[in-house]
């Protein structure tokens, strides 16, 4: 592996594996995120990235190893705990609840510790959503409901942030604008775990690169190191 | 075809029909809730409306607490019942199938029963009303109890619903609805808040138990006789849809009360026949917002 992480770690993952039902999808996964770094995991399709957020957050309740953050072991915890440790977690599918409005999806989450946005900070923030406000939640764009769907769970206070393939299904340009709130988030000292596939996304966002094949961690890369090393990387994610 | 039919008739068996609407919205609510969050078919419904009744017929004969007290205290117990019942029986059969839920709440509903014949016998037990008399409308009396029944009643659904649809804790319930996954992962306490809707809905059926008391006999079979056509009713107003469960209540209260006037042989059939065209045509149900079933 050719990165040393250097800083403090927040969240350090080893020896992690986890299943689906009696199907192993992680084997021993190991990598560490320092605090206020970005990481992303990339890797083809299947290979275990969003599993390991699942798994993280505890919603992929099968699972062995050890995940501490903060000094605190996460396996054994439920999800609503994990949360309240200070976790949180913007799924792939964005999860935007269809019952509810844009204003009380954003509401949603309960602010668990201090330092989270507020409602209105959050519109400014993400002024996009402010017209659509009253909109039921699933009418909005794609680009709209994945702004939506990071702007919530700003509202907890969490510090650290489990981001699945956010430029997912998104024109160039919401790509673009979602990977400039990033980096705010980024500039403002959120730590960030990021699922990603877009190689040219996870570029322009991430300090660390953690490529996931089979359920393992097969290369940790710095990002300066990453343009040196593009010809094996896009072998591990098949481009 | 309609010859005999006095305004008497028709206004009686529309105040019937509008109390029997009164108890088929307040459980098909409690069902639609327990439905919607839990994906439980909750068989053991008739039983805990049962059991709310006869916890009031108790409270009444042994304790000598009145029907108002009753009207709090069931409820409460009948809730802590359900309470129990989530964590020891529903929680280890959660991530099965839903027809693990309905037999294991059947089952319950057979020993409840059981327990409550034995000790009790089948015939049933007056409970006197709590509010006697009422007033005479010109064309028919009207019973101070049963006019009470339907506004309590009435009350009771329109604050559940606003209750749901209205407050952050009604999002919270409805969002865990349709993703309870991510609901934890925003750090809320879903495994907690299923066992307090499951009491919620259970606490519900109690009152309507107590609300039946004076009405109806209180025997242990009072509430699997009521439960087809409230599984009836809430299959023709759409699983878990609060609104559909209310509304189609009270609609198939009503039309059951008319059908007794204009057609008395197809009285006991019309919600069935309702359901099973609502099946065909609407799997979804009359008042789901979802595409398909």
């Amino acid at each position: 592996m050719s990165s040393d992480v250097t800083k403090a770690p927040l969240l350090k993952v080893e020896n992690l594996s986890a299943w689906y039902a009696e199907s192993q999808a992680l084997h021993g996964m190991n990598f560490e995120v320092p605090e206020g770094e970005l990481v992303t995991l990339i890797g083809r399709n299947g290979a275990g990235k969003s599993t390991t957020l699942r798994s993280i957050m505890g919603i992929v309740r099968k699972r062995k190893g050890s995940i501490c953050f903060k000094g605190d072991e996460l396996i054994g915890k439920q999800t609503f705990q994990i949360a309240r440790q200070g976790i949180a977690y913007c799924p792939e599918e964005r999860a935007i609840f269809s019952s509810l409005t844009v204003r009380e999806n954003l509401g949603l989450p309960p602010v668990l510790s201090s330092g989270g946005s507020t409602d209105e900070e959050l519109l400014e923030q993400f002024p996009n959503l402010r017209a659509r406000q009253h909109s039921m939640g699933t009418r909005l764009s794609g680009g709209e409901q994945q702004m939506l769907a990071i702007a919530r769970i700003l509202r907890t206070g969490s510090r650290f942030l489990l981001l699945d393939e956010p430029s997912e299904g998104l024109a160039p340009v919401v790509v673009k604008e979602i990977g400039q709130q990033i980096l705010r988030l980024k500039e403002r000292g959120y730590t960030i775990l990021l699922v990603e596939q877009n190689l040219k996304f996870a570029q322009m966002v991430a300090d660390r690169h953690v490529v996931v094949e089979h359920g393992q961690v097969v290369d940790v890369l710095a990002a300066d190191q990453l343009q040196a090393n593009m010809a094996r990387v896009k072998t591990y994610l098949g481009v | 075809m309609f010859d005999g039919i006095t305004i008497q008739l028709l206004m009686g068996q529309l105040l019937i029909g509008l109390i029997n609407g009164s108890f088929y919205a307040m459980l098909s609510m409690g069902l639609a809730i327990i439905f919607g969050l839990m994906h439980v078919v909750n068989f053991a419904h008739g039983a805990q409306y049962m059991l709310g009744a006869f916890i009031a017929w108790l409270l009444l004969n042994t304790l000598g607490i009145n029907y108002w007290g009753a009207l709090f205290i069931a409820p409460v117990v009948v809730a802590i019942f359900g309470m129990v019942m989530e964590r020891l029986v529903l929680k280890p059969i959660h991530h099965l199938d839903h027809l693990y839920g309905l037999l294991a709440t059947y089952a319950v509903t057979l020993i409840v029963e059981g327990l409550i014949r034995q000790q009790y016998g089948s015939s049933g037990l007056p409970y006197a009303s709590p509010i006697p008399g009422g007033v005479n409308l010109g064309f028919m009396f009207l019973p101070w109890y049963r006019l009470w029944v339907v506004l309590f009643s009435f009350a009771m659904c329109l604050g559940t619903w606003y209750l749901i649809e209205h407050t952050k804790l009604g999002s919270y319930l409805r969002a865990a609805n349709e993703n309870p996954e991510i609901v934890e992962s925003f750090g809320i306490n879903v495994p907690r808040m299923i066992t307090l809707t499951y009491a919620f809905g259970v606490g519900l059926a109690g009152l309507s138990g107590v609300l039946a008391a004076p009405i109806y006999q209180v025997s242990p079979s009072m509430g699997s006789s009521l439960m087809i056509v409230i599984f009836a009713v809430v299959v023709i107003g759409g699983m878990g849809s609060i609104m559909g469960a209310i509304l189609t209540g009270y609609l198939l209260g009503v039309v059951e009360g008319l059908t007794k006037v204009f057609y008395p042989e197809g009285a006991n059939l019309v919600i069935f026949v309702i359901m099973i065209f609502a099946l065909v045509l609407r799997p979804q149900g009359l008042f789901s917002k979802k595409e398909g079933a």
